[in-house]
Parts: structure tokens; C-alpha cells; sequence
């Protein structure tokens, strides 16, 4: 290990940094005498960069060098960038050197495709089984599935890997073909479709066998482009309940797509990356996550897009004011979620706190309601009666996308009390 | 007024609940020792601490409220605000006179404000699951310096006991001039006599191990190519990463 090492590590982390899953959760292991560390169940960041994401895991690739030519891609074959490739003893020091220092959860292995998928597949699995059979490393391991690998490697992959993805990046097949040739939705579903088996599987075993193996704990997850080509939020969101139906999956990524290789005239032309509408579909997935919600409450025909200015859920507050004002001190705990400004904090609170007395409009303020949104739509007893009816949805919209006049007083409407002299 | 002026420990608070009762006169203030008292105090009641009698109150507590409530006390003890011994104080004994369990009634602010505070302190210890950096000193010995808001550190001791099990460690608090030291086998309290070379975070290089500066160096530069450009939200970073504990992490050094 000496100096060599950084820029390899440099490239390579530069190469992985678009793939957006981060998590750390879902796995618990008890460390034990003797091995490296522990899984802790729920997920820990360990830091932060400059752009606000959280880095969990060493996300890395093993080489960016690929025989794939896909256009969103930075590693894509035609690419004129600086390649390299990391062993499997440099890649376990980084890993074990790193946990050591709490820099980081554990390990996110990634990797091009070099000669096919399976070949691949191969030297992945034999660095994170020499981590955890050599080195008895109990941190945490997620492991990139390559489109196309053979069910045997997933198989074994799914043995030392907390949790195992296989991308779709994009959601119509005829997109994904015109940007990505070599890939179509076989090619990822069938690994998808391994996983989710193995799982199932291994789930059975145990149930029978108390030391059965565990197979790939933490689930599976993937990621969607987003803006790249022509999807609607509905096709996505969509897509992405089908997805949530598949044994373990556990979570679908959104990745507001960035212009990375400009030149290809495929794609889309964009100034900056959609970044809103990303955050509006990780709303929406939490919608449906949490909060009960299915797509189509979201997004429907009339509706196909995600609207940019309201979030979802008070988008769907605003289309149907008929559901509303719900009284918080009877409603059922489904119902009071869905009003906006309350989240699944403060609606459990609010359904503990009321078998003690009333609610009062102070008390929800003080358990964080907002109840700048949430005034409209719910009653408590005592709130003058100025719900989304009676002011009608329109208003209500126009109050709550107001943007804010600075505090600094140069608002230009207000007339000056002060007499010229 | 009625004051109780008692040794600032959690035994001693827990003492003065129990005086409180068996007086049947209960404090407005709470004084530690030495501390000048307050102006109009009517009467002064200085509290003996008694294991005996806290340990009393503690029992009784556990018994009316679950486990969890038990545990959000203690945060509350360990967050070092002002008025957090008074808010306890109030806490258990609307807990004692209420014929029925007041864990679930957030209306009330004293409950409401227990778990404000539990929260607080919560997340402090996560912080410090999170940005704690060990340094790898030349005789074998990890090294981590933390300053957090609160006294958070006790918190996270069997996090760090379980998870970094074969290597020997110390998490010194420099804010509060103790830290812990664990052996391979057990973990036990310290004080350095001079901890003035600590507070910049980082290890003299003479007493670092080898390879330390390397792995340093190399997670620096992987930590300044994840970023992606295109994103730069440095407001988004302080909301998740609090500047207050840049000076200790490595990436930001």
C-alpha cells in the first residue's frame, strides 16, 4: 500500500460517485470474537459531501474499464477518460483500513463490465468473500449485480453480500435500448428475479434449519434515471410499485440524471439537473412507503407529472378538498396522516396524546405540526372555520407557493409613513 | 420560595425527590452546592445525598413508567441544560401523583419537553457513532478526540465496545477533560493530566503509526472526488454534518 494507490482511488471513486444508493440498514450482526466490527441494523452515515449526500460505504468500483457503451454513463467504452483497475488485496486493505478509522460502514463494490458478466461477477465475489472468510469482516457489504450475470454467480454473491442491486436505470425498454444497446430489461430483470429466489429460499431453509445461511439480508434495491428521456412521473412511479412487489426489494433510487456526456446527441440537452423533480419522486415514494399511498392517488391520466410547486401530498390535498377537514380528535390515524403539514411523527402523537384530552390548535404547534399548511385542512374544535372549502383550493395554493418578501423592508408595495420635506 | 440545594448529581436530585415527599414541601429552584441563592428564598433545604433513598425513588419510577421513559430521563440528565434537574424533578413527580401513567400525553409540556430534550441527546450520540475518527497511534492505540454538545459520550460506549472489539481505543471528550479507554477486554474511565496538545484533534505525527498519514491522505482524496460537481449544496452538508465537528473529522481537516 503506498502513495500509487490514491489516484487509483481517485478515479475509481470518481467513476462510482453517480450510482446514488447509499444505505447502510436492514442488517444486524453481532460481531464476534476475533472478526472486524458489526452490522448495527439501522443504517449510519459517516459523512458528508459538498453536494449533501451521505457517505455510508466505501462506494467504489473495481475498474471502471467496460465493454458496455451506454450514454448516461461517464465509464461508457468511447469515453476519453483516466481508467484504472484495483486488486483484490488493495481493495480489502481499503475496506478494513477504513472501517478500522469509523470513516466509514462498510463496503459498496461496483464495477465496469470487463469481457462479460459473469467474469466479472467472479472477481467481485472473490473480494468480498476473502473479506468476510479471511478477514471475518462483519461490517456491512453491498454488491452491484452486473445486467446479464448467471444465477450461480448471484447465488454466491448473495452469500457474503448484505444487499445486492441490479440497476434498471431506465423505465420504458425501447429508451434503454436506444441508449444502452448492449442492455435490455431481461438483462436486469433475470438477476433481479435470481435475488428476489435466493431470499425466498434461504428464508424457507431457516425457517427449517435455525443456521441456515442468510441470503443477501439487507434485500435488493435499484435505481431510475430520471430526465434522461421521455418517462412521465406516472410510468416511473408506476414501475416503481411493480418493483416494490418483487421479494426484497427494499428500495427504488431516483438519480436526477446529470449531463455527463454532453456530446451524445440522444440525450436531452439540459442546463442543470432536475433536482427538484427528484426530490418530488423520493416524496412520492415516501408517500407510498409510509403513508399509505398508492401511484395512482399520486399521479393519474389528468395528471401524469409530478407538480413542481406543491409537494405531492398537498397536491393530492388540493385535488380532493372533499376529504377534507378532518378532526384530529376522532379521525382514524390513516385519515390524519394524509393531511399535510402532519407526518408520521406527529400523527402518532396526536393519536396517543388525545385518549388524555382534547387536542388544542397550541398543542399541535408545540408537537411540530406545520400548521401554516395543515390550518386548511383539519378541524380541532376551537380553529375559526377557514378550511381548504371555504377558501377554496386555488386560494389556498396561491397562499402557500407565496414566496417570502425579505424582512430586510424593501418591499416595494408599502408606502413610507416618513413625510418628505 | 422553597429551595433545594443539593451536590448536582443524579443520586443527589433523585434524594431531594425523596425529601421532597417525606417533607411534604416541594421546591420551586433546585441549587447546586456553593451557588449563591436566589433572592426572596423563604426557606433552605440542603439535600443529603442518600444511595439508600434515590435508589428508592429510581424503583418507583421504573415502576410507573416503561423502560424507554427510564432511558429519556437519563438523556435528559446527561444534556447538561439549564433547568433539565428541575424538568426531571417536575417530571417524576407528576408521574408519582397521577393515578394513571402521563408518558403518553404529549399536551403537557413537562412530557412534551422530556422528550424534546431525550431527542436532543439522542441525536448527539448518533453524531458521534457517526463523525468519531480514530487516529492510529504508534503503539497500537486508537485514538479519537470529540467535543460534543452535550455529555453524550457515555451513550456510546457499547456502540464502540461491540463494533471496534480487537483494537485497543480511546475516545477522550477534550470539552469535558475525561474520555475512556478500552483494553481488549474491558472499558474504564480517564482523565489526561495534560490534554492541551489534543485540542487541535490530531495526533503528533512523531506518535503516529506509520501508515497512518497514508490512509489519512488517501480517505482526504476519496472524499474530494465523491463530490459531484453539478450538485454542490454546501447548505444541505451543514444541515447533516454540523460545522462544530469539522475540527475533528479527518475529511475536513
Amino acid at each position: 500500500m503506498d502513495e500509487g494507490i490514491l489516484s487509483k482511488l481517485k478515479i475509481l471513486a470518481e467513476s462510482a460517485k453517480y450510482d446514488v444508493s447509499c444505505a447502510s440498514s436492514g442488517t444486524s450482526r453481532k460481531s464476534k470474537t476475533g472478526g472486524l466490527g458489526n452490522a448495527s441494523g439501522w443504517g449510519i452515515c459517516h459523512s458528508f459531501t459538498e453536494d449533501g449526500r451521505c457517505v455510508s460505504l466505501l462506494k467504489i468500483m473495481m475498474t471502471n474499464y467496460c465493454i458496455f457503451d451506454c450514454a448516461y454513463c461517464i465509464n461508457r467504452r468511447s469515453n476519453d477518460i483516466p481508467r484504472a483497475t484495483l486488486s483484490v488485496q488493495e481493495l480489502i486493505d481499503l475496506t478494513v483500513e477504513f472501517y478500522k478509522r469509523n470513516y466509514i460502514e462498510g463496503l459498496f463494490l461496483s464495477s465496469g463490465v470487463i469481457n462479460n458478466a459473469d467474469y466479472t461477477m467472479e472477481r467481485m465475489v472473490r473480494v468480498i468473500k476473502e473479506l468476510r472468510q479471511v478477514h471475518r469482516y462483519n461490517g456491512y457489504i453491498h454488491m452491484k449485480s452486473i445486467p446479464g450475470a448467471s444465477r450461480e454467480m448471484v447465488a454466491e454473491a448473495g452469500l457474503y453480500a448484505d444487499r445486492l442491486s441490479v440497476n434498471v436505470e431506465i423505465a420504458k425498454e425501447d429508451n434503454l435500448k436506444l441508449l444502452a444497446p448492449e442492455k435490455d430489461h431481461q438483462s436486469v430483470f433475470k438477476p433481479m428475479h435470481y435475488i428476489g429466489q435466493g431470499m425466498l429460499e434461504s428464508k424457507d431453509e431457516r425457517r427449517k434449519l435455525r443456521y441456515a445461511p442468510r441470503f443477501a439480508p439487507a434485500g435488493q434495491s435499484t435505481q431510475l434515471i430520471v430526465g434522461a428521456t421521455d418517462e412521465s412521473d406516472k410510468e416511473i412511479l408506476q414501475l416503481s410499485t411493480n418493483l416494490y412487489q418483487r421479494p426484497g426489494m427494499k428500495r427504488v433510487y431516483f438519480s436526477g440524471f446529470i449531463p455527463v456526456n454532453s456530446y451524445d446527441n440522444r440525450l436531452p440537452a439540459l442546463k442543470q439537473a432536475p433536482l427538484v423533480r427528484e426530490n418530488r419522486l423520493y416524496q412520492a415514494d415516501w408517500l407510498m412507503r409510509f403513508y399509505g399511498f398508492q401511484a395512482n392517488e399520486i399521479v393519474d391520466d389528468a395528471y401524469p407529472n409530478l407538480d413542481l410547486e406543491v409537494d405531492p401530498k398537498l397536491a393530492w390535498a388540493l385535488r380532493h378538498p372533499e376529504q377534507f377537514p378532518v378532526d384530529l380528535n376522532t379521525a382514524d390515524y390513516s385519515l390524519i396522516l394524509r393531511v399535510p403539514g402532519i407526518g408520521v411523527k406527529s400523527a402518532k402523537l396526536i393519536v396517543v396524546t388525545r385518549r388524555h384530552g382534547r387536542i388544542t390548535a397550541s398543542t399541535l404547534k408545540k408537537i411540530g405540526v406545520v400548521m401554516k399548511k395543515a390550518q386548511y385542512f383539519i378541524t380541532c374544535y376551537e380553529l375559526p372555520v377557514f378550511t381548504v372549502n371555504e377558501a377554496s383550493p386555488e386560494y389556498v395554493r396561491r397562499v402557500l407557493t407565496q414566496k417570502k418578501v425579505s424582512k430586510k423592508g424593501d418591499d416595494k408595495n408599502q408606502l413610507s409613513i416618513l413625510f418628505p420635506d | 420560595m422553597i429551595v433545594f440545594q443539593y451536590d448536582k448529581t443524579f443520586e443527589g436530585l433523585l434524594t431531594a425527590v425523596f425529601d421532597a415527599y417525606s417533607r411534604r414541601t416541594f421546591p420551586e429552584v433546585l441549587t447546586g452546592e456553593g451557588e449563591p441563592e436566589p433572592l426572596f428564598a423563604s426557606e433552605v433545604h440542603r439535600v443529603i445525598t442518600d444511595t439508600d433513598k434515590s435508589n428508592r425513588v429510581w424503583t418507583g419510577v421504573q415502576k410507573k413508567v416503561s423502560k424507554v421513559t427510564c432511558n429519556m430521563l437519563m438523556c435528559v440528565w446527561l444534556s447538561e441544560e439549564p433547568g433539565s434537574d428541575m424538568l426531571i424533578f417536575r417530571y417524576i413527580r407528576k408521574t408519582f401523583d397521577a393515578p394513571f401513567s402521563i408518558e403518553t400525553n404529549f399536551a403537557d409540556d413537562d412530557v412534551l419537553d422530556v422528550k424534546k430534550v431525550a431527542k436532543k441527546v439522542g441525536k448527539e450520540r448518533h453524531f458521534l457513532i457517526m463523525f468519531v475518527r480514530f487516529q492510529k497511534a504508534a503503539d497500537d492505540i486508537w485514538f479519537a478526540p470529540v467535543a460534543p454538545q452535550c455529555n453524550a459520550l457515555p451513550l456510546v460506549i457499547n456502540h464502540f465496545k461491540e463494533r471496534f472489539a480487537n483494537q485497543k481505543w480511546v475516545i477522550y471528550d477534550t470539552k469535558r477533560h475525561y474520555g475512556y479507554y478500552y483494553d481488549l477486554k474491558r472499558v474504564e474511565e480517564i482523565t489526561l493530566e495534560d490534554d492541551n496538545h489534543l485540542l487541535q484533534g490530531k495526533l503528533d505525527e512523531n506518535l503516529m503509526a506509520q501508515d497512518e498519514k497514508l490512509f489519512q491522505k488517501l480517505w482526504q482524496g476519496y472524499f474530494k472526488s465523491l463530490t459531484i460537481k453539478e450538485r454542490i449544496n454546501p447548505k444541505f452538508q451543514r444541515q447533516h454534518m454540523p460545522r462544530r465537528f469539522w475540527k475533528y473529522l479527518t475529511e475536513k481537516q
